[in-house]
């Protein structure tokens, strides 16, 4: 391992594939240890990493990144519905169609920059929503969302057998993929993003981009052509989304146009900044923490509230329902919300910052040392 | 065909309207505070729920048991009434069927106390932050501020009826001398376009034509110069968001007897606005208005069954073609400043 990465990195890197691999003993005392939460981890993990080497890396801030994600989903479950079940043509074919889409909207987005690229990239993903919603209803079956059925041809799985009884599951090579064996295969495949956003940070492709993020008319001064650049990380992480799009398939059989909305964009860019913009690992925490939060505090009640403030009297504790139900529930985003508005304003750099900074308070009492080049501490969010 | 086209022009002239007065607002806190606010949607539906808020005191109801009556199956029969035709007869059964207009008057003071706090208590410390952490705090606020009016109001969308009296249609064609019954106008919709109006033009005489205006102007064009003569700039941008918030309160107000407020009215008239905003030009008052108008009409157009005919689907996506033609051909918007926003 030595060869492609640092000694630093393959701890991490192999520390996040323990912790990754051992989740769903790990997530056990905290009431997630189910498949289906843990794949969902999996999958907007993806998505989050992907994310988080356009806007992280390179400082854009797109707002139309579910358009890719949606285009996976529809595009792998086609897939599924007229070549096969095999989920890795499925996951090729959105890959490669997202990829495609995320390079004509980034050739076109990126002539432009700061807010206006912003602005065009939601324009792009509104489109693609929209259309999805009403023309284009053949392909996407509108509102009601595409799903897989027993009549649909599956060419390839034909030639070989005939169609199987039952409702049709995503398999691998006849392996289902429901459960576990979903959530491992989803694992694997944020291992390796994982490992590819790590070499892209660390590599002259990497530098390339933080260059641009940090100044990017120097760059070009110094000769530098930096929109090649910028539009490969824009299509690596459309494909990135595409390929979260399309395993969300693989555990949810059924793609609807709601996927692209832009609140679905603007929930991946809460994960990011929340876990921590333009870390490796920040991304992935947030993309867990707002799941997690999302499953476990909307299947909050009246009932559960009132045994948690069981100690209270009756009175007090009453009220004390009525106040909390208004964030957990139905009104989880409430909580969201403020809880994004909170890290923005204290902690600009997410839980990653936090982390840091605690750990470098510890370790100046321990050592007695000074802090450590405190600049590098702050990352700045694209202007 | 002329009438068609004159019908269709004047449909899109009320969301114009609306999306021009949302710009309005958002361009004012941009070009004053130099603040990206994700959250200025949030304050149309705010506005919005004044006037629900409004009726719902009006329409407050003492029930009292007949104690005369019993309903079929013998239950006492319950006399519902307003209190304020209980208290003022006839005055109060205007006010009932006038709420929406009234609640102007509650909006007013109401969205210029939000908009002071807001910038006050979270805006004033992103001044000097990247534009990119503005757009994140305040799309935070606007989730909580749409969750808040879920949590108090329901979240289901609640109608607003127009006074009765603007119920009609008007007959527009026959004003301009053409045919009668051609062309024919919802009376309440003719009302918001004249209300944008006013409401544009006295923002922009405000800005021109008073002293406090011509500070703010100042500022606009440089800050630091207006602050060293000892103006304290700070707290007019401060009256500034407050006005930005007011308009955009207003305009939800008025908006509400055509579209029933609901908490996502938000960021679905935000989306929008923003292009409209961008499609103007960052910064400039003009562009904003103009391009609300231009938006507001063109999407009216693209819903004519002739055009749709050719391009399915062209109603849904007409307004961010639009945004990525013009973004393209004209980098700055319409009316853009060079070196604004531009990264």
């Amino acid at each position: 391992m030595a060869g492609i990465m640092s000694r630093k990195d393959a701890t991490l890197f192999i520390g996040f594939a323990a912790v990754v691999l051992l989740l769903p003993i790990l997530a056990a005392p905290f009431g997630a240890a189910y498949p289906d939460l843990l794949q969902r981890f999996m999958i907007f993990g993806i998505f989050a990493i992907g994310f988080n080497i356009l806007f992280g890396l390179t400082g854009y801030l797109s707002f139309g990144h579910a358009a890719f994600f949606g285009v996976g989903s529809y595009a792998a479950m086609w897939s599924f519905k007229l070549l096969s079940l095999n989920a890795i043509p499925a996951i090729l074919f959105a890959v490669a169609i997202a990829g495609v889409f995320a390079l004509v909207i980034g050739y076109l987005s990126l002539r432009r920059s700061g807010i206006y690229f912003s602005i065009l990239t939601l324009a792009f993903a509104q489109m693609c929503y929209s259309l999805a919603y009403s023309v284009l209803t053949p392909i996407t079956n509108g509102e009601t969302g595409l799903r897989m059925i027993r009549a649909d041809p599956r060419v390839l799985d034909r030639l070989f057998s005939e169609a199987p009884a039952g409702v049709p599951v995503p398999s691998l090579f006849g392996i289902s993929l429901s459960g576990w064996n979903g959530f491992y295969f989803s694992a694997l495949f944020l291992l390796a993003t994982f490992f590819l956003a790590m070499r892209i940070t660390n590599s002259p492709f990497g530098m390339m981009l933080k260059g641009i993020k940090s100044n990017q008319n120097r760059m070009n001064y110094t000769g530098f052509n930096t929109r090649p650049y910028a539009l490969t990380a824009f299509v690596i992480s459309g494909m990135l989304a595409g390929l979260a799009g399309s395993l969300l398939v693989v555990t949810d059989p059924l793609a609807g146009a709601e996927r692209m909305q832009w609140t679905a964009s603007g929930e991946v860019v809460l994960m990011t900044i929340l876990g921590g913009v333009g870390t490796l690992v920040g991304p992935v925490i947030g993309a867990w923490l707002i799941k997690y939060f999302e499953n476990i505090f909307s299947s909050f009640n009246d009932n559960v509230l009132s045994s948690f403030f069981g100690f209270l009297p009756d009175g007090a504790r009453e009220a004390a329902v009525v106040v909390a139900g208004k964030f957990v529930g139905e009104g989880w985003h409430l909580s969201l919300g403020l809880l994004f508005v909170l890290i923005v304003v204290f902690l600009p750099g997410g839980i990653m910052e936090g982390v840091r900074r605690i750990s470098s308070a510890i370790r100046r009492r321990g050592g007695g040392r000074h802090a450590t080049a405190r600049g590098e501490l702050s990352p700045s969010a694209a202007e | 065909m002329f009438e068609v086209l004159f019908l269709q022009f004047l449909n899109g002239l009320d969301k114009g309207s609306a999306y021009a007065l949302i710009a309005l607002g958002l361009t004012l806190v941009f070009g004053t505070l130099g603040v990206v606010n994700f959250a200025h949607g949030a304050l149309f539906m705010f506005g919005a729920f004044c006037a629900v808020l409004f009726r719902q005191l009006l329409t407050l109801e003492t029930v009292t048991l007949d104690p005369e009556k019993l309903s079929p199956w013998g239950a006492p029969v319950e006399i519902r009434q307003p209190l304020v035709q209980a208290w003022f007869g006839d005055v109060g059964a205007v006010l009932v069927n006038y709420s929406v207009p009234l609640s102007l008057l509650l909006s007013i003071p109401v969205m210029l106390i939000i908009g002071i706090v807001m910038e006050r208590g979270i805006i004033k410390h992103f001044y000097k932050r990247p534009h990119a952490e503005q757009i994140l705090v305040t799309f935070g606020l606007a989730i909580v501020f749409g969750e808040i009016i879920k949590a108090v109001f329901g979240p289901n969308p609640i109608p607003q009826p127009m006074p009765t009296e603007l119920r009609g249609a008007a007959d527009i064609g026959a004003w301009l001398g053409m045919q009668p019954n051609v062309i024919t106008y919802p009376l309440w919709r003719l009302v918001y376009f004249l209300f944008a109006l006013g409401v544009i033009g006295s923002v922009l005489a405000f800005l021109q034509f008073t002293t406090f205006g011509m500070v703010v102007r100042a500022g606009m064009a440089d800050r630091e110069t207006v602050g060293a003569l000892g103006i304290n700039i700070d707290r007019r941008f401060t009256i500034m968001f407050g006005i930005a918030a007011v308009v955009a309160g207003m305009a939800g107000v008025m908006y509400t007897p055509l579209l029933p407020p609901s908490y996502t009215m938000g960021m679905d008239f935000l989306v929008i606005s923003f292009v409209v905003v961008v499609v103007g030009g960052m910064g400039s008052l003009p562009g904003a208005i103009a391009a609300g108008f231009l938006l507001g009409i063109l999407q009216s157009f693209a819903s004519m069954h002739q055009l749709k005919a050719f391009f399915p689907g062209i109603d849904q996506v007409i307004i961010y073609l639009v945004a990525v033609v013009v973004l393209l051909v004209l980098p700055r918007g319409l009316m853009g400043r060079r070196g604004v926003m531009e990264a």
